[in-house]
């Protein structure tokens, strides 16, 4: 047993850092947060051509570089840490883990190339209704001609209103609960799709709506088993909690390092104020939750890399998820929030970075379900089954 | 990163699991899962056979160095051990001083005349140990103990005086290892000795102190001109903060290894319980019962992370954490299955103060933040090495 990140690992994590460093940078994001698009499309292409990100899990027989989860857990935590504003985690978290988890070899073959030369993705699934489970999707798909139409509104899509390719969930009419869900992979440009940008608090992650009007698709989009999605929707969805706690896990850090930072050089009653035991209890409480929350999101790390890979530790990743997405949420928002209140006055400024993470803290929070709903998934696994064993 | 075991070590894992169902039977049926933090009390002369027991099979010291009687076993040997002992059910350890703190310090800092007197007695599981640390006005601020050691020319031995306090297990212990001044005009974590004292001689008396839990696992120990050879000082006079803070660091590492495992047995049994009775069904009871799994794991994965550190046993900052970490989770868990029980929490067993297990347990928890640190020395702890933040000022 060796929990803990191998050599290559390390140079993986530390070069995005390095990376990120240059190109995040506190000007960069807030450039990047205050357009419609989000990103910056030029840095974009960098990270596509100089870096490969984009390609890291996808395999190498469709042009990836073929490495593990837990390498791309590596690079979110940094993504987060920095703040990143990118396509990033809706093309690879959701579009390629959607790909890999339902594509079929054709719809592999076409898309996962397509995106490691730089096209742009994501999944829509849930409608305004306000869960994450599988009634969230009132999108319908009906069986036309040889292929389906679809019809329905998306809210929360993930980089919705850029993205090239989109991959969407939609139900047979009259299906509930987690029957009767289909995936389908298609352009953002076919006829029927209207897609709009949904402005939102945190600026550095953009969300939008997708309405699919009478679109018609051939029955090569459809990915999978036709009325039997769910199970590997909820994989995906899984695998994306995972990424999120990346993002939280390095974002936590930073609100603790830069708030660290700051009460090493404010000084007040004569002292610097790190010198209070009041500040240092909270400091070292923040750090106790971010640790605790790595430690979580690295074992999620590796049992989603054997959920892809086909390993047996595969069987835990919607425990696993569900763990380190309850832990992290909240572990991001409390130092988050500490971090502003023990900035003092500047942390309510806009100037100072600490509310950026703290509003990006709430939007992973909600997004893909909170503490809450992660506790309750947990409690019926635990408390409603058979006797614990 | 690599999370499973090697073949080596699930075969090792099925070797003790199987001593475990062959021998932790017949006799030892009545000392499963009795023990440990608020049940110490229990059965002691059936545990302390069963601590022979466990010796006749190579179970004690499995960590040691062959050259002293261990097995050499790795950590995750260790690990492995400790959580099949919980998985059967083994009882709470008496030996646990004498084989996690006393055993490493002689073996780190002891002279070889030590090592031949102490630790096959310890290895046999016969001999117990008490730690002799805190004092009325030495407890999170160690360094102030004043119990004195003055060396007396005409004996040729050490000469103690003082007294100690919250000592578990001291009554049923052979030895103490005390921090005493050697030199009575040093102050702080100068001119301290370490000394492995008996127990059994005139001069030393302990006196059992009730606690709330209406049981008496610590005591009062007075030290009144106890003798103590002069090769019974663990490295110089002197270097006794030293010898003291090398102990700690075996404390916070692998004596806690098998804690994971108990504590699941512990929730375990309050997850039944409210599948029974009904509490599985309140909202609010199933957030806070699958919060505690979701810090359950991350205990485990703690300690996974903690022990996957150096191989010299050097932990990471991050390791920092630990103890506030499951100090803090495991008194939650206290509150929380009392909460299961609802109303019945408030029943006893039996007059006049007989606890059933959840309720000893919910007691217990109050000093898992108190002892070994407590969370506000642990936060020191955190901000200050961890966290690089300015030391606390001192008197
Ligand atoms: C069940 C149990 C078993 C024990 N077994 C043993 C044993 O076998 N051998 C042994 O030697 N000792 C043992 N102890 C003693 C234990 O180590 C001490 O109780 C502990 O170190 C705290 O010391 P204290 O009780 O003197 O409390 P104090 O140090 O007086 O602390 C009182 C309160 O003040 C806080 N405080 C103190 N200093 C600071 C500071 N600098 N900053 C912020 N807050 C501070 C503490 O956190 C605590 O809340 C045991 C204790 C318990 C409860």
């Amino acid at each position: 047993m060796e929990f803990a990140f191998t050599e290559e690992q390390q140079m993986i994590r530390d070069t995005a850092a390095d990376f990120l460093a240059e190109v995040s940078t506190s000007e960069a994001v807030r450039a990047a947060m205050n357009t419609e698009a989000g990103y910056d499309a030029a840095l974009w292409d960098r990270v596509c051509q100089e870096m490969f990100w984009q390609a890291i899990h996808i395999p190498e027989e469709h042009g990836g570089m073929g490495l593990g989860y837990v390498e791309l857990v590596a690079m979110l935590e940094q993504m987060g840490r920095y703040l990143f504003c990118s396509p990033f985690f809706s093309t690879v978290c959701l579009g390629v883990n959607a790909l890999r988890i339902a594509g079929n070899e054709a719809q592999q073959a076409q898309y996962l190339p397509e995106i490691v030369a730089g096209k742009t993705a994501t999944l829509a699934y849930a409608s305004a209704n306000g869960g994450w489970d599988s009634d969230a999707i009132t999108a319908t798909c009906t069986a036309e001609g040889a292929g389906y139409r679809l019809d329905g509104t998306y809210r929360y899509v993930s980089d919705g209103h850029t993205a090239d390719i989109l991959i969407v969930a939609a139900r047979k009419s009259g299906s509930a609960g987690d029957d009767g869900v289909s995936l389908f992979v298609l352009d953002a440009d076919t006829v029927g799709v209207s897609r709009k940008w949904l402005p939102t608090m945190d600026q550095t992650r953009k969300q939008a709506e997708v309405v699919l009007n009478g679109v018609v698709v051939g029955a090569e989009a459809l990915m999978g088993e036709a009325g039997k999605a769910w199970p590997q929707l909820q994989q995906v969805l899984d695998l994306a909690r995972v990424a999120i706690a990346a993002d939280q896990v390095g974002g936590a850090q930073q609100s603790l390092d830069i708030t660290v930072d700051y009460l090493q050089e404010r000084v007040q009653f004569g002292r610097v104020i790190a010198s209070y035991q009041a500040v240092k209890h909270k400091a070292a409480d923040m750090m106790v939750k971010v640790e605790a929350g790595r430690s979580a999101l690295y074992y999620a790390a590796c049992v989603a890399d054997e959920a892809l890979s086909g390993g047996a530790l595969g069987a835990e990743l919607a425990e696993a998820a569900s763990v380190a997405k309850a832990w992290c949420s909240e572990a991001y928002f409390f130092n988050a929030g500490c971090g502003i209140q023990l900035f003092g006055g500047v942390g309510f400024t806009a100037e100072y970075d600490i509310q950026l993470y703290f509003k990006r803290a709430k939007s992973t929070e909600t997004f893909l379900g909170d503490a809450a709903y992660h506790r309750e998934r947990l409690a019926q696994q635990i408390l409603d089954g058979e006797a614990a064993a | 990163m690599k999370l499973s075991f090697s073949p080596e070590d699930e075969q090792f894992r099925e070797e003790v699991a199987q001593w475990l169902a062959d021998n932790l039977c017949g006799e030892f049926e009545e000392v499963r899962h009795r023990g440990g933090p608020g049940d110490e009390h229990h059965m002691v002369a059936e545990r302390k056979a069963w601590e022979r027991k466990l010796a006749e099979g190579g179970w004690t010291c499995i960590g040691w160095p062959k050259e002293y009687g261990g097995r050499g076993a790795s950590i995750e040997q260790q690990v492995i051990f400790n959580e099949e002992y919980a998985r059967a059910g083994g009882p709470g350890r008496i030996g646990h001083i004498g084989e996690t703190l006393a055993g490493p310090t002689i073996i780190a800092f002891g002279s070889e005349e030590q090592k031949q007197k102490y630790l096959p007695g310890i290895l046999r599981g016969e001999v117990f140990w008490c730690q002799g640390y805190s004092e009325p006005s030495a407890g999170s601020d160690l360094a102030n103990v004043k119990t004195r050691a003055e060396f007396d020319e005409a004996s040729g031995k050490w000469r103690i005086n003082g007294q100690k306090v919250w000592t578990s297990l001291a009554h049923e212990s052979e030895y103490c290892f005390v921090i005493a001044r050697t030199d009575p005009q040093s102050v702080a974590h100068k001119g301290l000795g370490f000394f492995l004292v008996t127990m059994d001689q005139p001069g030393v008396t302990v006196r059992p102190i009730e606690q709330l839990t209406g049981t008496s696992e610590f005591n009062e120990v007075f030290f009144d001109d106890a003798v103590c050879d002069d090769t019974d000082i663990v490295g110089a006079p002197g270097d006794g903060w030293k010898v003291a803070m090398g102990l700690l660091g075996f404390e916070r590492g692998v004596s806690t290894l098998g804690q994971q495992m108990l504590f699941q047995n512990e929730f375990d049994a309050i997850v039944k319980l409210a599948k029974e009775n009904g509490a599985a069904k309140n909202p609010a009871l199933r957030q806070r019962i699958a919060d505690a799994h979701v810090g359950l794991k991350i205990l485990r994965y703690n300690s996974m992370r903690m022990l996957s550190g150096g191989e010299d046993g050097s932990l990471q900052k991050e390791a920092m954490i630990y103890k506030l970490y499951w100090a803090t989770w495991h008194r939650n868990l206290g509150k929380l299955a009392m909460d299961v029980l609802g109303q019945e929490s408030e029943i006893l067993d039996e007059a006049p103060y007989e606890l059933n297990r959840l309720q000893s347990m919910y007691l217990f928890t109050r000093s898992d933040t108190i002892y070994g640190g407590t969370n506000q020395i642990q936060r020191n702890i955190i901000a200050e090495r961890a966290l690089g933040m300015p030391r606390e000022p001192r008197g």
